[in-house]
């Protein structure tokens, strides 16, 4: 693993270190507790009732069998919650729509897609919630359905909404379709461009849909109380997002509902919205007893949101000497059957991490007959790269030119243009290229059949809204709190950044995430955010304690505060003029508080800004078997620029995730539909995701350029290194092949295919 | 409706309990015994996230019928550290970072024992071929199998 | 007009669990059931089939409490081992892996080493999935299946078991007890290879198996190639053994070998994998599963 700084940090102690995190002897022993994990005394089950159909109208509902069976306590159908208002509510980015919210919780008028939540029940035992729901009568009008998005947008496509124009557009669309909404982003001028090109290139993919594939399925217990006030015990990325959605799909007030942040198993995105909560909200509400609720794994493949398919067209111009001139994208992504792809992100990543004066990136957010989609990982980022980056190497080829130089002669840096208006603020992505280049093995000839790629990618990484507060107890050690649920040891990295600004051992701060009833706003933990979001929070808040430290020590010395300093974990005088005073531990200082002013603690909340987008450069070395077009992954290197990490094994362990993730994206995953629109691979057996035999150690580079906006120069790391993969493994393929595979997954029959078409078999 | 009484050993106390025919042991364990440490990842023996041994055999709970547990011996997670002694493999996970949300833990660690028990110097490829049958989402596996490699060092004194 | 009316039956049926000690108990309990009754051994694929509502047995007969389907042994030189044996205690039975590697490679390709702990060959053979990884060297080692039922005990070669997709020629009441596998030959040799998209865990796309004998010039005296995956049930191919005997199984019988094997596949197209490819691929694998076998008849490895 290479470290490469562009600054030199004053040494420090803690930070950049890899201690055991604090949660860890709890999930070795199997005592965290998870969504599913939790009890209460009078718990019912719950079980939900879903659509054998993709598309189709319900008629009528009836219950009545399944409420007289003996156990069952309650049963809900859509009806049951709120209406919602039509709205597009929040950033355009991000935008939610409680009216399409509240009907994939629970199907209204008609159902979307296999595995649209119908009704669901809430009985004395799992068995009897199991027979219960079989036993509940659905009248349904079976519809025409289409999943394809190029399908889908076909004249004579079945509509999912009779009223769904087009938003987006000049004119304003007239005629219903199942394009929600058009996005574009221009600069430039691309006739120009294109004509000033040497080399163009012009090409077509289509990807398929993918889902997150955490191991945990969505889960949670819900207590509504007599009072009024509720509670949840819920498995997410992000409580108070959670408590949001919950209490305006069931109508109560949020300050009613208390959400304790159950251990993740695992979410990247498709856990910042809720599916089970609010049914099992409104259950223990009907029946006053607590509810609990899981999906089966089949139930997460039919009814959790993938993230989309896609059919892309990109088009890129380059000269001789490798200067991008001109870029355009057409990007059509699969929302499921709501609005809401990340196509807008798609459209703005794509040509992210180049200088192009003239692009132009146009976004189609299209519903079909599946699951609504979800975040994943970076979302829509990887998807338009798979494309971009493609093409890059089709054009590097053309000239004669290395791919890595290639993307170094037009690589972004602070002060660079976006083609959505702010300029980049940060460098970074040319140092991870050069990460690359400047690697032992990058250069290492291959043999027969195998094949070396290259790609790139670029994701925005976020800031936004987080509390910390830090706590001095009595014997002087350190707590902190945050409400950043933690998917993947970031109490470990909040206690880092702590002692590190307190001068004290890491092992004198517990770190915890507190429930929404203990601790201020904390929006969710995806987007990257985290370590540098929450962290810098942290930081701010133990900055807090230091001064109040610092005025507790003038007490207790009773000098002016300006003669105390904070330095290694003890209030020092300034100088000898100040006294000749002993430094003074926590401990001492804590021992000493009733008589100094109380308790020593603070809260600290900020709406974090000056977030550093993330860059990642990869290659990767594989095999094909040209009998059965089996790609075998001999070497992957992922080079990626966090700006500063706090947790390196944490760090690392972030890109080697998202890169196999990539990986399985690449090669094998996919949904698989009949001609009825049902799923034929609601499972891990056929819904391929990488195990460890398909795998040998992914490599790791991190590439420090440090953000001087964060106290610890923090970037995040979280997502940019699902970008690259499955152009890099396509770039590599078409070495070892001669095939140029613009289709994901490339899964063996279609690598197999391309090279017997190649060569007239 | 009747149900069977099952009697069996896991981790080493001895253990009642009445269960339906078609209830699995993974079922028993987390909702009847309250011993949620094994977890239900799919239900169909595709992840590995309910491994448990039974009379030392490495299988997934979800697909052993609580029943067929009568006159066992079982272990689980819940078994595997000595009282606060963790075992070798729990300390390696935790030191060489081999879990970032944890939920697949409990199964890997389960199934590592049983390989180390078996095999106490396998080479990094019979580590990844026995550990196939756990999914790990997070992790990309790099740090799991550097963890099981480093406790199989330490059981060997090496 | 559709009206959705789930399952049928508002009871909750309690499943009758049974635990016979002989072979004989158990067939009575099968001959006897009125609704459907269902062995079980390993349990990995019906408990699978219980929770998806596929299988909905009123009565589960256990039967590994029975000595004979449980045990391995040597008989008149020749291996006989009960179907309800889990794979993982064949793979560990050095002696019978060194006799027969190619039924072992079948038996390790089964699932992952979790379900290898439970899923016994008995249960591959009679879940009559024509992608099960045993099949088909058990079908190249002639192994034959001891059958137990009303009318008495009769053997039959394993091939014979299937007849389509989770279809068996069993009669009601009956259960296949062991299976039995000869004393092997000298310079005899078996292999399995399956294509798989990934490494492990899947289901085959194709498999086969070959089992062959040379004497003591090298050439093939005896051969028997099993395709699996690429019909409703495993196919024993004759052209393909063909292809080898009288051979010294070099480039020209291997081609001639690949073949056969190419043009007696006749697959589906399914969420696997497509018929092209299947047929593709049984004629690639043929190739590779015959060198294997060939090197483990001549020793080498």
């Amino acid at each position: 693993m290479l470290t490469q700084t562009q600054h030199t940090p004053k040494e420090m102690k803690v930070v950049g270190t890899s201690p055991v995190r604090p949660d860890g002897v709890q999930k070795v022993t199997g005592i965290a507790q998870y969504g599913a994990d939790y009890s209460l005394p009078g718990m019912l089950w719950s079980q939900i009732l879903r659509s054998p159909h993709a598309h189709a109208n319900i008629r009528s509902i009836n219950t009545a069998k399944a409420l007289a069976l003996p156990g069952v306590k309650c049963v809900i159908v859509g009806a049951d919650l709120p209406e919602q208002p039509f709205d597009y509510v929040g950033p355009e980015r991000v935008a939610v729509n409680y009216w399409h919210m509240t009907r994939n919780i629970l199907a209204r008028e008609k159902v979307l897609y296999e595995g649209h939540a119908v009704a669901a029940v809430a009985a004395t035992t799992r068995a009897i919630a199991e027979q219960a729901i079989k036993l509940i009568e659905v009248d349904y009008e079976i519809l025409p359905h289409v999943i394809d998005v190029d399908e889908a947008m076909a004249p004579d496509a079945p509509l999912l909404y009779a009223d769904m124009k087009t938003r987006g557009v000049e004119p304003a669309a007239t005629k219903p379709s199942n394009v929600s909404k058009r996005f574009e982003f221009r600069v430039g001028d691309l006739e120009a461009g294109f004509a000033s090109a040497d080399e163009v290139v012009e090409m077509h993919f289509k990807t398929a849909p993918v889902h997150q594939g955490y191991i945990e399925p969505h889960a949670c217990l819900a207590r509504y109380g007599a009072d009024g006030q509720a509670e949840l015990w819920s498995s997410s990325q992000g409580h108070f997002v959670v408590r949001a959605y919950t209490a305006k799909l069931l109508g109560i007030p949020l300050s009613n509902l208390l959400v304790h942040p159950a251990e993740i198993g695992g979410g990247f995105g498709g856990k910042t919205v809720v599916y089970v909560e609010p049914i099992a909200l409104e259950l223990s509400r009907r029946t006053g007893h607590p509810v609990k609720l899981m999906m089966s794994r089949e139930d997460v493949f039919k009814a959790t949101g993938p993230t989309s398919g896609s059919s892309m067209t990109v088009k890129i111009g380059v000269k001789k000497d490798g200067t991008i001139v001109a870029a355009d994208g057409l990007f059509k992504f699969q929302a499921g059957a709501f609005p809401g792809s990340p196509v807008m992100n798609a459209t703005m990543c794509c040509f992210a991490p180049y200088i192009i004066e003239n692009t132009r990136a146009v976004g189609l957010d299209v519903v079909s007959n599946r699951p609504k989609s979800a975040a994943y990982r970076a979302p829509g980022s990887p998807i338009s790269a798979f494309a971009v980056e493609s093409v890059l190497d089709v054009l590097a080829s053309k000239i004669g030119m290395d791919p890595l130089k290639l993307r170094l002669k037009n690589a972004v840096k602070a002060g660079s243009p976006t083609s959505w208006g702010p300029k980049h603020s940060h460098d970074g992505y040319a140092e991870t290229i050069q990460a690359l280049l400047d690697h032992p093995e990058y250069n290492k000839p291959l043999g027969k059949n195998q094949g070396r790629g290259v790609a790139s990618g670029f994701w925005f990484n976020g800031g936004g809204e987080s509390t910390a507060s830090v706590h001095i107890n009595e014997d002087g050690t350190v707590v902190i709190a945050t409400g950043s649920m933690d998917v993947g040891g970031s109490r470990a990295s909040m206690a880092l950044m702590a002692a590190e600004t307190l001068g004290v051992p890491y092992e004198s701060v517990r770190s915890t995430v507190a429930d929404t009833a203990s601790i201020g706003y904390n929006h969710v933990t995806g987007g990257s955010r985290v370590t540098f979001a929450t962290g810098m929070v942290v930081v701010e808040a133990c900055n807090k304690i230091i001064d109040e430290l610092r005025l507790r020590a003038a007490l207790m010395w009773d000098v002016d505060v300006t003669g105390v300093v904070w330095e290694d974990g003890y209030a020092r005088p300034l100088d000898s003029s100040v006294g000749d005073f002993e430094p003074l531990s926590l401990k001492a200082i804590a021992a000493k508080r009733a008589v100094t002013g109380g308790p020593i603690g603070v809260e600290s909340s900020i709406n974090a800004g000056g977030n550093a987008p993330g860059f990642s450069t990869q290659f990767c070395d594989i095999e094909v078997d040209p009998d059965t077009g089996k790609v075998t992954i001999l070497r992957f290197v992922a080079a990626q620029d966090v700006g500063r990490a706090i947790h390196p094994k944490y760090v690392e362990g972030q890109i080697e995730g998202g890169v196999v993730q990539g990986i399985g994206w690449a090669l094998n995953e996919e949904y698989i539909y009949d001609k009825n629109g049902r799923l034929s691979n609601a499972g891990f057996l056929d819904y391929r995701i990488p195990v460890a035999s398909d795998l040998p150690m992914i490599e790791a580079v991190i590439v420090e350029v440090p953000n001087p906006i964060h106290p610890f120069g923090v970037k995040g790391v979280g997502e940019a290194n699902i970008v690259p993969p499955m152009a890099a493994m396509a770039n590599a393929i078409y070495m070892a092949t001669g095939c140029r595979l613009t289709e994901l997954p490339m899964s063996p029959p279609k690598v197999l295919a391309a090279i017997d078409a190649k060569h007239g078999g | 409706m009747s149900k069977h009484h099952v009697s069996t050993v896991i981790n080493g106390d001895p253990v009642e309990f009445l269960c339906e025919t078609q209830q699995t042991l993974l079922n028993v364990l987390r909702d009847d015994l309250h011993m949620t440490g094994t977890k239900e990842g799919c239900g169909t023996g595709d992840c590995g996230a309910c491994s448990v041994m039974v009379d030392g055999r490495l299988v997934c709970s979800c697909l052993v019928l609580g029943v067929e547990a009568n006159g066992k011996s079982i272990q689980t997670i819940e078994g595997m550290a000595d009282g606060q002694q963790l075992h070798v493999l729990q300390r390696k996970f935790l030191e060489h970072a081999a879990l970032q949300c944890g939920i697949c833990t409990p199964g890997f660690l389960i199934a590592a024992r049983a390989l180390l028990e078996r095999n106490p110097d396998p080479t990094e490829e019979q580590v990844r071929f026995w550990l196939a049958g756990n999914l790990c989402r997070c992790t990309g596996y790099n740090k799991i199998i550097e963890a099981v490699l480093a406790a199989a060092r330490e059981m060997r004194g090496a | 007009m559709e009206l959705d009316k789930n399952d049928q039956g508002c009871e909750m049926s309690e499943i009758r669990f049974e635990t016979p000690q002989t072979v004989e108990a158990a067939s009575a309990l099968l001959a006897g059931s009125q609704g459907l009754a269902k062995i079980l051994s390993g349990g990995t694929d019906l408990l699978i089939q219980m929770r998806s509502g596929m299988s909905k047995p009123e009565m589960v007969i256990d039967v590994k409490g029975i000595n004979e389907m449980t045990s391995v042994k040597i008989e008149n030189g020749g291996y006989r081992f009960g179907a309800a044996v889990p794979c993982m205690h064949l793979v560990e039975n050095k002696a019978f892996a060194k006799t027969w590697p190619g039924v072992i490679d079948g038996c390790n390709w089964v699932g992952s080493v979790q379900v290898r702990g439970r899923a016994s060959v008995g249960g591959n053979v009679c879940n009559a999935s024509p992608a099960a990884d045993t099949v088909p060297a058990m079908i190249a080692a002639g192994a034959i299946a001891s059958v137990v039922g009303p009318k008495g005990r009769r053997d039959i070669p394993v091939e014979q078991i299937a007849a389509g997709p989770g279809k068996t020629t069993l009669e009601k009441g009956e259960l296949v007890t062991s299976f039995y596998l000869p004393e092997r030959a000298p310079r005899s040799g078996d292999a399995y290879i399956r294509f798989t998209p990934r490494s492990e865990m899947d289901i085959a796309v194709v498999g086969c198996g070959i089992n062959l004998t040379l004497d003591e010039h090298g050439i093939c005296t005896h051969a028997r190639v099993s395709l699996g995956a690429v019909a409703e049930r495993a196919l024993v191919v004759p052209e393909a053994a063909a292809a080898l005997i009288g051979t010294p199984v070099d480039e020209a019988a291997l081609t001639k070998l690949a073949a056969a094997a190419s043009a007696a596949a006749r697959p589906i197209d399914d969420k696997r994998g497509t018929k092209a490819f299947r047929i593709k691929v049984a004629g690639v694998l043929a190739r590779r599963t015959a060198i294997v076998a060939l090197n483990r008849a001549k020793g080498i490895n």
